[in-house]
């Protein structure tokens, strides 16, 4: 979904300002709520439990801190499934952990391919940012299989498939008065890519570096 | 959201506090592993644990191999390991300078980092980190000539990532413990170049 979460190249919220000595927890109740998000939520299913932030209306989502926002999903996320109602339909819920049937999947792209983002729009869970979707880029790096937020945020699967690290230039992302040394490189799974098959100006003007 | 289950209203402390009574009920949770998960944090894990890895890392190539190698393996070789995605080191050079940023959520590097600081999860720096690096290290007080390559890392997937920072100038007759104390924990995210502040603050 389109969501106001996915900030990649927006503009207007100004400076970012660093908080000298920052203390780890600016409330006692955030002291619970890491545990209680990452507990209950990123460790049950993170793609479900970020999809729950990212449905959070956008005014919502914007008004409230990071920890207010964990607090909502995982309200919203119980409520939802129950919690209300009855606490053994909840237990079960939690146990809905990653369990799918596991399949070996053959990678499609090698490193130094040449590739392109989907023009694409799901309309649930997706860790496609809105900035790539149709840009080229380079798969720098095989990051071997993993699962597939779009499908297991919904427990429809786990669809394990291969993650690259594929790098775009800056010039390609955001256009020509950006720096042409910089890039950008983002984890992406292979649902998400095409090969790019385009002539003319590439999307990285360089080699990768051997490094990565 | 769920209208019916809109508590927005209310105090987030009252809000957790039923939270968490309903998801012990439950067995989801159990207190006492709250507890012991901030304390976690308070207490062993944090910015310390990557500015160990980083000054191995200045002072042992053989470190630093493996390091750049499989972040997470040499993690684990100083105590540090994580439940958190596989982590990668990337190394700041006199051409390339690395940034780290989740523009989606806050994804970083808890196990060698601790949860992220405010900037780190605040809209300014999701949004602009990727589409404008530059300013967004000038933000920092951190200015970078046009002919170094800003390399910005997007943690769209399960990969974590820490930046090794350069290692100041005039260090050379130092031991490692007094090097980690130099290592900031936003150097290690790419926002600050060690050795460029006037009065550098060490971070906790």
């Amino acid at each position: 979904m389109n969501g106001v979460h996915d900030m990649g190249g927006m503009e207007g919220f100004g400076r970012v300002i660093r908080e000298e000595n920052e203390p780890l927890f600016h409330h006692d109740w955030e002291r619970r709520m890491i545990g209680i998000g990452v507990l209950a939520g990123y460790r049950v299913n993170a793609d479900e439990f970020r999809h729950a932030i990212e449905r959070i209306a956008p005014a919502d989502y914007l008004a409230s801190s990071y920890y207010e926002r964990w607090l909502r999903a995982a309200e919203g996320l119980y409520a939802q499934k129950g919690i209300s109602g009855s606490e053994a339909e909840l237990v079960a819920v939690a146990k809905v952990a990653a369990s799918r049937p596991r399949r070996r999947a053959r990678a499609r792209f090698a490193v130094g391919d040449r590739v392109r983002a989907r023009i694409m729009n799901p309309p649930g869970h997706t860790r496609l940012p809105r900035y790539v979707r149709g840009r080229r880029g380079r798969v720098i790096r095989d990051l071997g299989e993993n699962v597939f937020p779009d499908t297991n945020a919904h427990h429809a699967g786990e669809n394990r498939q291969h993650v690259y690290t594929v790098e775009f230039s800056a010039r390609e992302l955001f256009g020509v008065d950006r720096n042409p040394r910089d890039t950008v490189r983002l984890d992406l799974w292979e649902d998400y890519l095409e090969r790019d098959k385009s002539t003319g100006e590439g999307a990285v003007r360089r080699k990768p570096s051997k490094r990565r | 959201m769920s209208d019916d289950h809109d508590n927005s209203d209310r105090d987030p402390a009252a809000r957790v506090k039923a939270l968490e009574g309903m998801l012990v009920r439950a067995g989801l949770v159990d207190s006492a592993a709250l507890d012991a998960f901030a304390e976690t944090y308070e207490q062993r894990v944090g910015p310390r644990n990557g500015a160990r890895m980083v000054a191995k890392s200045w002072v042992d190539p053989a470190y630093r191999k493996r390091l750049l190698a499989d972040a997470s393996a040499a993690a684990a070789e100083l105590g540090f390991a994580g439940p958190e995605g596989r982590l990668t080191a990337v190394e700041n050079t006199n051409r390339v300078h690395n940034l780290i940023v989740c523009t989606l959520c806050s994804c970083y590097p808890w196990s060698v980092l601790g949860p992220p600081p405010l900037w780190y999860r605040s809209f300014a720096y999701r949004s602009r980190a990727v589409s404008d690096p530059r300013g967004v290290l000038r933000d920092f007080g951190t200015s970078l000539a046009d002919d170094i390559e800003v390399r910005v890392w997007d943690s769209t997937a399960e990969q974590r990532y820490i930046v090794i920072p350069e290692r100041p100038a005039g260090t050379e007759h130092m031991t490692e413990e007094e090097l980690a104390a130099l290592v900031t924990r936003d150097s290690m995210v790419g926002v600050e170049i060690l050795g460029s502040r006037p009065a550098q603050k060490k971070s906790k």
